[in-house]
Order: structure tokens, then sequence, then C-alpha cells
């Protein structure tokens, strides 16, 4: 699978990553030449095989619903770049 | 006493424990290292107030009889881990200026165990990298040189920060944390020992995630037993990470018996590559005739899959970073863009995280993006996510057939120089994982043991690769591996 210049455009948008329409074709090649050295897994057979998703089996841990903290508002909005009388401050999302 | 910089952490501890040196007096020599190491850039951000303030209540814990393993040892941490109110960038400009309101859970272990914090460690940013060149701190320089040259090299990534801390003696162990080789590669490029633990072993919790069903922390040292020691303290429960085993935490140190008689090595032949220099060959059959000599049989074996564990990593490591990077939006914490007017809030995202995130990482989001979007899920990862299977059931079977461990080389090669792999393809960084990379992707623990070194003088170590959960074992035939190399060899000082 390689991917042309309209992809990697698309990649970018959705990665929410700005990237110069300049730099575009140089991307998609980079992504084209990682994307070339998965493309060996299609060698394998997976009839059957169940995706892996835990390393031994092990139930997931169940832990009481209950509030366990609260109350630090300002811990929580001490490392924002933007923040107003105790809310994130972000540019105007509706018109 | 020679520097106390230079101890063990045993060793450290029994004179702690004796009276015959105070853990601020320990502290203080460490501090001195590391601010004349600067050359190295391996700490990045320097904690002295903190490590002072800890060296005292240790050494009042000291005075009181209340002493356990890791009481009074300075440590570095990786920039990693999070670390309440001391800057955790995981080396990226997009965490510019974060300070966490809270503690990791491993660092908080450590520090409850006694553990003295000297500053936190370069990396490559976001552990995104195998050489410690994608830092935004600019690089780590490794304390080894080739002989009769000055040309800098790369101490491993991506814990190169704690790999040529501890290698240069400014610390007595660091952390690492380990996605695809990030403790074993660096510990075999600086002749030290670095242990990845099974997964779930250690709480993810506090750490940076890059990709959290690979991500796993672990102990970098200068011994076997160093080692051990630490992964006492960093291991256990935790239930704020759901992923952490609820299993006891053995006494790992008394594990390291010696003893290995009987047991059965394996000798994976799928890692005998292509093209493999004749010095890896040599370091694996001496360390396999080592084991031999310590009374275990020598099996070949076989692991079919190998070959596809570097591409099933490539997708499944950049699919689950591009989720985990999601979080990083210029709102809640870290760098946000300036912006102009006009600027709504996608323009907001789209040029904090161009500004923020270095090319290496972005290109992992953009691969790891592409894979999961629609109509190429199933074609990539979850055909990687089945290949995994695939991979763990090789070892499932080798253990199964009785076999004990697994010998293997760490690296393909010796430590390369800064620069010398820029123009090459990311493709050809990656292969710097491909002994270490099946075992994150299994969940298995691996050990990187240093046993020689190359025609250059540089360290080369071999990785063991033990049972799940079975840490205390491995260590034993590491640390068998390791009295019969004895690797005595140490980077002459130029710093």
């Amino acid at each position: 699978m390689s991917i042309d210049i309209d992809t990697a455009h698309r990649v970018a948008k959705l990665a929410r990553i700005a990237v110069d329409e300049a730099d575009l074709p140089a991307l998609a090649q980079e992504l084209s030449g990682i994307l070339g050295f998965m493309e060996q897994l299609n060698e394998v057979d997976v009839t059957g095989v169940e995706p892996m998703t835990s390393v031994t089996p092990m139930r997931l841990k169940r832990r009481a619903d209950v509030v366990t903290d609260g109350n630090i508002q300002a811990q929580i909005l001490s490392n924002a770049p933007d923040a107003r009388e105790g809310f994130f401050a972000v540019p105007k999302v509706v018109e | 006493m020679s520097s106390a910089n230079t101890l063990t952490i045993a060793q450290a501890r029994d004179a702690l424990r004796a009276r015959t040196l105070s853990a601020a007096e320990l502290t203080e020599a460490c501090l001195t290292a590391a601010s004349d190491a600067k050359a190295l850039n391996a700490f990045v951000h320097d904690t002295p107030e903190i490590a002072q303030a800890q060296a005292a209540a240790a050494d009042a814990r000291l005075a009181s009889g209340d002493a356990p393993a890791l009481c009074g040892i300075p440590l570095g941490i990786k920039d990693l881990f999070c670390t309440r109110g001391v800057p955790s960038q995981a080396a990226s400009n997009i965490l510019a200026g974060f300070k966490p309101e809270y503690e990791s859970t491993v660092t908080q272990q450590l520090f409850d165990a006694g553990a003295v914090m000297l500053g936190k460690l370069n990396m490559d940013e976001f552990a995104m990298g195998s050489s410690n060149e994608t830092s935004a701190y600019g690089n780590a320089i490794s304390p080894w040189r080739r002989a009769g040259s000055d040309a800098a090299l790369t101490p491993g990534g991506s814990s190169g920060g704690s790999a040529a801390a501890v290698a240069a003696d400014l610390c007595l162990g660091a952390t690492g944390t380990d996605t695809g080789g990030s403790i074993r590669q660096p510990a075999a490029f600086t002749g030290i020992v670095g242990l990845k633990p099974t997964y779930g072993r250690c709480s993810r919790w506090g750490i940076v995630a890059f990709a959290s069903s690979l991500d796993q922390a672990g102990p970098m040292g200068k011994s076997v037993r160093d080692v051990a020691i630490m992964m006492g303290a960093m291991a256990g429960h935790d239930p704020k990470d759901s992923t952490s085993a609820d299993l006891p935490v053995p006494d790992f140190e008394a594990a390291l018996t010696g003893d290995i008689r009987g047991r059965k090595i394996g000798l994976p032949r799928e890692y005998r590559m292509e093209g493999m220099p004749a010095e890896i060959e040599r370091l694996w059959a001496d360390g396999a005739d080592m084991l031999r000599d310590a009374g275990a049989e020598i099996v070949d074996i076989s692991l079919p899959h190998t070959k596809y564990a570097l591409p099933a990593y490539y997708v499944i490591a950049p699919a689950e970073a591009s989720s985990n990077l999601a979080r990083y939006d210029g709102v809640r914490y870290g760098h946000r863009a300036a912006l102009v007017p006009g600027d709504g809030i996608t323009q907001m995202y789209e040029k904090t995280r161009a500004e923020g995130f270095g090319k290496e990482v972005q290109r992992r989001i953009m691969i790891g993006t592409y894979v999961l979007s629609a109509g190429f899920y199933d074609a990539y990862y979850r055909r990687a996510q089945r290949v995994r299977s695939l991979i763990k059931r090789d070892f499932d079977m080798a253990f199964a057939d009785g076999i004990d461990a697994i010998l293997t080389p760490a690296t393909p090669s010796s430590a390369f120089g800064l620069g010398e792999m820029v123009d090459a393809d990311p493709v050809a960084m990656y292969l710097n994982d491909v002994f270490t990379v099946t075992v994150n992707l299994a969940g298995l623990p691996g050990i990187s043991v240093p046993t020689g070194v190359d025609a250059q003088g540089l360290p080369l170590g071999l990785q063991l690769i033990g049972r799940p959960w079975e840490e205390g074992d491995l260590l034993n035939h590491a640390f068998v591996l390791e009295r019969a190399a004895n690797f005595a060899a140490k980077p002459a000082r130029w710093w």
C-alpha cells in the first residue's frame, strides 16, 4: 500500500498535526516506506487466530463505584496554558 | 573509600547500614559527579534540594534502625515518570513547563523504600527512539568511546540518559521504561544491567503513556543484584493501574542462588540473523558456554514467528501511541501555539501539535492514525494483534517444552555514533529492536547483561528471556552469566 499526497494530507488532518503543503510529498514517501515494511505481515496465516488481548489470562479488576477524590480544581488547572475563572479557556468553538 | 558514587547499591546499602557512610555523603558524591558530567547531558532536571532532604530523612531512618534496602540510595529517574512538582516532560516540547500535581506509583514506592532522587534523566521523546536523538533536550551522550576516537556515541534509547548516568557513576541506579527494548538496548550499549519485568509487574500509573499494552517500567543498575534490589521496591499491584498484576512480590535478591544446574536454556535459531557481526555470534556462543559450564543444558529451539515481530510492533505501538498522544491538545497542560486572529480550536490543535511534537513522534502518530483509520483497522491493527498471538504462542510452546530461559544477543551491534543514522531510513533505526521487541509483544520478562567488549572496546550485552512472573528465576540465570562473564570494563573518563 503506498500513500499518495492526498492520503498524507488526510492522515495529518485526522491526527490534528499541521503539515505544510510543501512537506506532504516527503511525508507520503516516508509513510509509504514504513507501511511497506509492515506488508510482511500479510505472509502470515492468521486463520483462526484470535487477536492477543492480554499477556496472561487475567480478569480485569473491578473497583468499588465510589468517589475517591474531588475538590482539587486548582490542582487540575495548575498546568493549563490558559485558565480563567476556574475553567480551561480555548478559542471560540461555537459561532 | 574512593568516591562513594562508584559503589553498587548492594555495597552502599551495607556501608549505610554499618554507618560507615551516610546517605548525605553518598548523595553529595553523586550530585558532584552529576554536576561534573554536564557533557553527557544525562540529567536534564536536577533536584538537589529534594535529594538532600530525602538523604537527611534516610539518615534518620538508618539511625533508628528502619532501613529498607534502598534507604539512602541515590537514583536517577527517567523523565517519563511523573514526579510531583518536578518537570516531567517525556523529553518533549509539548510538555514544556509541565509539573505534575501527583507522583507516579513506581517513584512513590521507591521513595517509600527510602530512595533519593537526584534528578530527571534524558530520553527519546515520548520514549520513541533507539538512540536518544529525538529528545527535546538534545542528545544524551555515552560515557563510552571507541578506542582511539573521540567521536560521540549514543548511549542507546529510549532510556539513554538512565544508561549514561549509571555507566558514568552519576547515580547508583536509575529507572527506565521499555516498550520495544528501551531498557535492554541502552543497558547493552553502556555495559550495565537492565531488566524489563513481565507486563503488569510494575504499575504504569503516572508514567507518560506511549503504547499501553507494551509499556513497562524497570530498573537499570551496575549489577544483577542491584537490579534485583530495585525491582523489589518498584514491583507490586496498584489499584490505579487495572493491568497491574495482583500477585505477591517475591524477594528477588534471595532468588540469586547462583545455582542453575539442570536448567534448560533455549537458543532460538531465528535470532541468528543474516549478516550478524562475528563478534555478536561469538558473544552469544560464549554466553551459552558459560551457562553450560554452570550446569545448564543448552537446547536449540525455534520461535518461528520472530521475523514478524518488528512489523507487528510497528503497527501496534504507533496505533496505541496515536490514541494516547491525542491528549496533548494545548488545553490542559504543556505547550499551546500562539494563534492569529481568526484561528479556531482546530487550528489551535494542529499548530500546537505541529510545534510541540518532534519529527519521529509526528511520524508515529500519523502511522498509527492511518492504521486505525476506517477501512484499514482489520488489515493492519487487527492482523498485527493476531500475529502477536502467534509470537506469544511460540514462547508458550518453548516454555511448555521445559525451557527455563532463552538466551539471545541484546542488540545487533555495539553502540553507533550520534548522527550516524540521521540519513538512514526510519526502518533502519527500528532494526535496533530486533532482538528485544518480541519480549514486549509476548509480555515476558527480559534482562540485558554485559558480557564482553567488541574490537573497539565497546560493551556488548546478552539478553535472557524468562517465563512470565518469574523474574526471580530470570535474575538468577542473569546472575550466573554475570559472574561467569566477569565484565569489569568501565568507560575511561573524558567528561
